[in-house]
């Protein structure tokens, strides 16, 4: 007998995704196959679209993460243009990047996944949410993430406009400066979000580090891929979120490629699979093997593990000392835990802070010539920054007008893609026994991919996504002849 | 009393409708207390089937978020109206199409090509698009249909009330949940927002000319703009005076032209109809070539007109979808 488990849809994270799951006889999992089911054609639409527009429409693509798009457009604006924004433009872009970054990731671990370690995994599903974890960690630590995000997301809207789809970027600047009174402003956030950095590194280091259980569930076989690791760095090959080369490191840690942003389709392809709407990329080198670990295989991942795994440390002194405790305890580098991804995004979020207190003291940063005027005729142009989720690229192509005549987008999940598919069909097989199957063991299936926080707003940009929990028993003729729900 | 029953659900959405209230931060304590969430997928683990099970009109009220593009999105809009008392359009993609409504300009067929054959990072030698149904050896899996177009959510069910913007305001969705809370909700229908133009709510407004003389439409990165006179003066596309206020004008606060995510006011019937009839009125007193010079300085009249609301324009509509 063989039955089948969908969990529809799929909670806490951003846009749909189904997972679709195979029992065997012997009720053990034959295959879970990950899906996105949406669709929705940006790269299509942006066609005939002014390209200055794009940073604003690519936005539309994820209000989670509208300004990784934000900013990939404007830095493709920049090449479209040709033209270099002055320092205090760059720096302006990079310290809102940073601000985002902060507040992306808070959002993340306290709202999205961190219920599961917080309040627990197999908790009541009534309570596996941002309630439970105020619950637990009590009203107080809650206010204080709550307040932290309320005040990146003002600094955000003071320059962007609006912190969801903001309209900051424009080829060759910003649309506003930053004065002098504000920057104070900037100063004291930067404070306080360094303090929130250390102090959520702390919340994770009572709560999960402390709790053998969880430490056990992180280095456990069914949460652990070894696949090759992409990030962007800076010269000293240190993590950067906004500008850099794509380093890419193999499974076992070496440096594989180190390429400039404009070389990615020499690097990166992506290919298609029948029952997903997502695309699954691969590196273009090695090739599409198909759903597997190791270095023959062209799968690689992205995001807050991937880039430390993919760098040779972090850029400010804090997050590096963290950086360093990191794969001291887990044994080194590079870390193939994906569960792991939780502590490597507090890590990113104290650089994150780090690096916003760095540009805000910065006496340039208040500097008014913030804008260039382009003058050359628009062209072609890529932008690639380091969203939450991992490496994002867009590629456009303009008439001698600067319409669009071209767009093309791959996004953070979808380079996960194939590694979050692994992933969940990994951890199902490896947690499905004798066809025993509760609740709290379909939450940890969704554990694995929750951790890469995959953002299927983004995933789907190019089609639209759903997930509740039904589980089908089949017989050797496919005749369902159970029906469990989730509860 | 018990408290009511309310549901957010997102549709073919980018999300952010999502933030927008999670950014109601401290408020949204409030809420959880006054209220009792029964689906949320974002943020809480209820699936599906917790829907299916619950009464018809169990949720009080519903707010649905994104535009409805697939079969699934479909369904899930008849399950929210079959499930709430009240259904609340949730933002621009719900209410007029949104965004992603732009991708109404091209065929299914030609948004399915483009992703998946001709984008240049994508190979695909034999020709592999997503399938509604993939045979494997161990089954069928199942994906929704990509329709034809994207429809807003009272192209598919019927709708009680319409939060506007892209996401909408906070200040907005405060005081629609206040109305809700408080019963006093406006009759079935209003757009829950001011029933006037942005300019009424924009500092740059004293300095709005009252008879534009626009030679040519600039782009906003071919001038510094000027932080505090009006925008459409300074000859940027500002589409303050069609397009509803609420938003305090966020985006000229920034420096930046409107773009109409909030729609048009009670009186107007079609977005980009208005629009462009607005502008052109603005250019009456000039030359036909004159005329003619201007309106080629718009280098993409529709996506700058039809940006958020193409799914619900007439023009669409025409085409009996
Ligand atoms: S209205 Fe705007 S914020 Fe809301 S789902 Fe649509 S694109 Fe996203
Ligand atoms: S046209 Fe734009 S800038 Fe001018 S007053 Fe209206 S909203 Fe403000």
């Amino acid at each position: 007998m063989s039955r089948r488990i969908v969990i529809d849809p799929i909670t806490r994270l951003e846009g749909h995704g189904k997972i679709d799951i195979f029992l065997n006889n012997e009720g053990g999992v034959d295959h879970a196959y990950f899906q996105v089911p949406e669709l929705r054609g940006f790269e299509k639409f942006a066609q005939g679209r002014p390209v200055e527009d794009m940073p604003q429409i690519t936005s539309r693509i994820c209000g989670v993460c509208p300004m990784a798009h934000h900013m990939a457009a404007t830095k493709a604006l920049d090449k479209v243009f040709s033209v270099d924004p002055p320092p205090a433009a760059k720096k302006i872009r990079e310290m809102v990047y940073d601000i985002f970054t902060i507040e992306d990731h808070a959002l993340h671990f306290y709202f999205l996944g961190g219920p599961d370690f917080v309040v627990g995994p197999s908790a009541p599903k009534a309570e596996r949410n941002i309630l439970g974890v105020l619950g637990k960690v009590g009203l107080e630590v809650g206010k204080k993430v709550i307040g932290l995000r309320k005040e990146m997301r003002d600094l955000m809207v003071l320059l962007g406009g609006k912190a969801i789809h903001p309209v900051l970027g424009l080829p060759g600047g910003v649309s506003r400066g930053i004065s002098k009174e504000e920057q104070q402003r900037f100063i004291q956030s930067a404070k306080n979000a360094v303090e929130f950095g250390q102090f959520s590194l702390q919340v994770f280091n009572d709560i999960v580090l402390k709790n053998s259980q969880y430490v056990e569930w992180i280095v456990s076989d069914a949460y652990t891929h070894k696949t090759y690791y992409m990030g962007l760095v800076d010269q000293n090959k240190k993590v950067n979120f906004y500008e850099g080369t794509l380093r890419v490191v193999k499974p076992d840690g070496k440096e594989f490629l180190n390429f400039p942003t404009d070389k990615y389709l020499d690097h990166v392809a992506e290919h298609v699979e029948p029952w997903s709407y997502i695309k699954f990329c691969y590196l273009k080198d090695i090739g599409w093997k198909g759903f597997e670990d190791g270095a023959d295989s062209g799968v690689y991942a992205v995001a807050p593990l991937a880039r430390l795994n993919a760098s040779e440390g972090m850029a400010t002194p804090l997050a590096q000392e963290a950086y360093e405790q990191m794969y001291s305890t887990l044994g080194g580098k590079p870390v193939h835990h994906t569960l792991a991804n939780h502590w490597a995004r507090l890590i990113e979020l104290l650089y994150a802070a780090e690096r916003m207190q760095e540009l805000a003291n910065d006496q340039e940063i208040t500097d008014p010539n913030y804008r260039v005027i382009p003058t050359a005729t628009p062209n072609e142009g890529i932008g690639v920054v380091e969203a939450p989720r991992g490496t994002l690229f867009h590629h456009y192509k303009t008439d001698e007008k600067g319409r669009v005549t071209m767009a093309n987008l791959i996004v953070a999940t979808q380079n996960n893609a194939a590694r979050i598919a692994m992933s969940v069909d990994k951890s199902a097989k490896g947690l499905i026994k004798n066809g025993q199957v509760d609740d709290g063991i379909l939450n940890m299936i969704e554990m694995a991919f929750r951790a890469y926080d995959p953002c299927h707003g983004c995933a789907t940009h190019a089609l639209p996504g759903q997930m509740p929990l039904l589980v089908r028993v089949l017989d050797a003729e496919r005749n369902v002849v159970r029906e469990l729900k989730k509860n | 009393m018990s408290k009511p029953k309310v549901g957010f659900n997102w549709l073919a959405s980018c999300g952010g409708c999502e933030e927008a209230i999670i950014d109601l931060n401290e408020k949204i304590l409030d809420v959880v207390a006054a209220v009792d969430i029964v689906f949320w997928p974002c943020a809480m683990d209820f699936k599906k089937d917790d829907v299916r099970a619950m009464a018809d009109g169990e949720m009080d009220v519903c707010f649905v978020n994104g535009a409805i593009r697939t079969s699934e999105e479909e369904e899930m809009a008849h399950l929210m109206r079959q499930k709430s008392k009240i259904l609340i359009a949730f933002g621009s993609c719900s209410h007029m199409g949104g965004i992603p409504g732009m991708g109404n300009f091209f065929s299914k067929d030609s948004i399915l090509k483009n992703s998946y054959q001709e984008s240049p990072s994508t190979i695909n030698l034999d020709g592999t698009f997503p399938q509604m149904e993939t045979i494997t050896p161990l089954g069928e899996v199942e994906l929704p249909e990509f329709l034809e177009y994207v429809r807003t959510l009272n192209q598919v069910v019927d709708v009680d009330y319409y939060l506007p913007g892209c996401p909408p305001p906070v200040r907005l969705i405060t005081e629609a949940l206040g109305a809700i809370l408080e019963n006093k909700l406006p009759p079935k229908g209003t757009v829950l927002a001011p029933d006037k133009a942005l300019c009424d709510e924009c500092p740059r407004k004293e300095t709005k000319p009252d008879k534009m003389e626009i030679a040519e439409f600039k782009r906003p990165y071919q001038i510094i703009v000027d932080s505090e006179k009006c925008l459409l003066g300074q000859g940027l596309m500002c589409l303050g005076p069609v397009t509803r206020a609420g938003c305090e004008g966020v985006c000229t606060k920034a420096n930046m032209p409107c773009t109409g995510c909030q729609g048009p006011t009670s009186r107007v019937q079609d977005y980009g109809a208005k629009a462009l009839s607005g502008f052109a009125s603005i250019l009456t007193s000039m030359e036909e070539k004159d005329v003619e010079a201007v309106l080629d300085s718009i280098v993409d009249p529709n996506g700058t007109f039809y940006r958020y609301s193409l799914p619900s324009s007439m023009m669409f509509k025409s085409l009996g979808a």
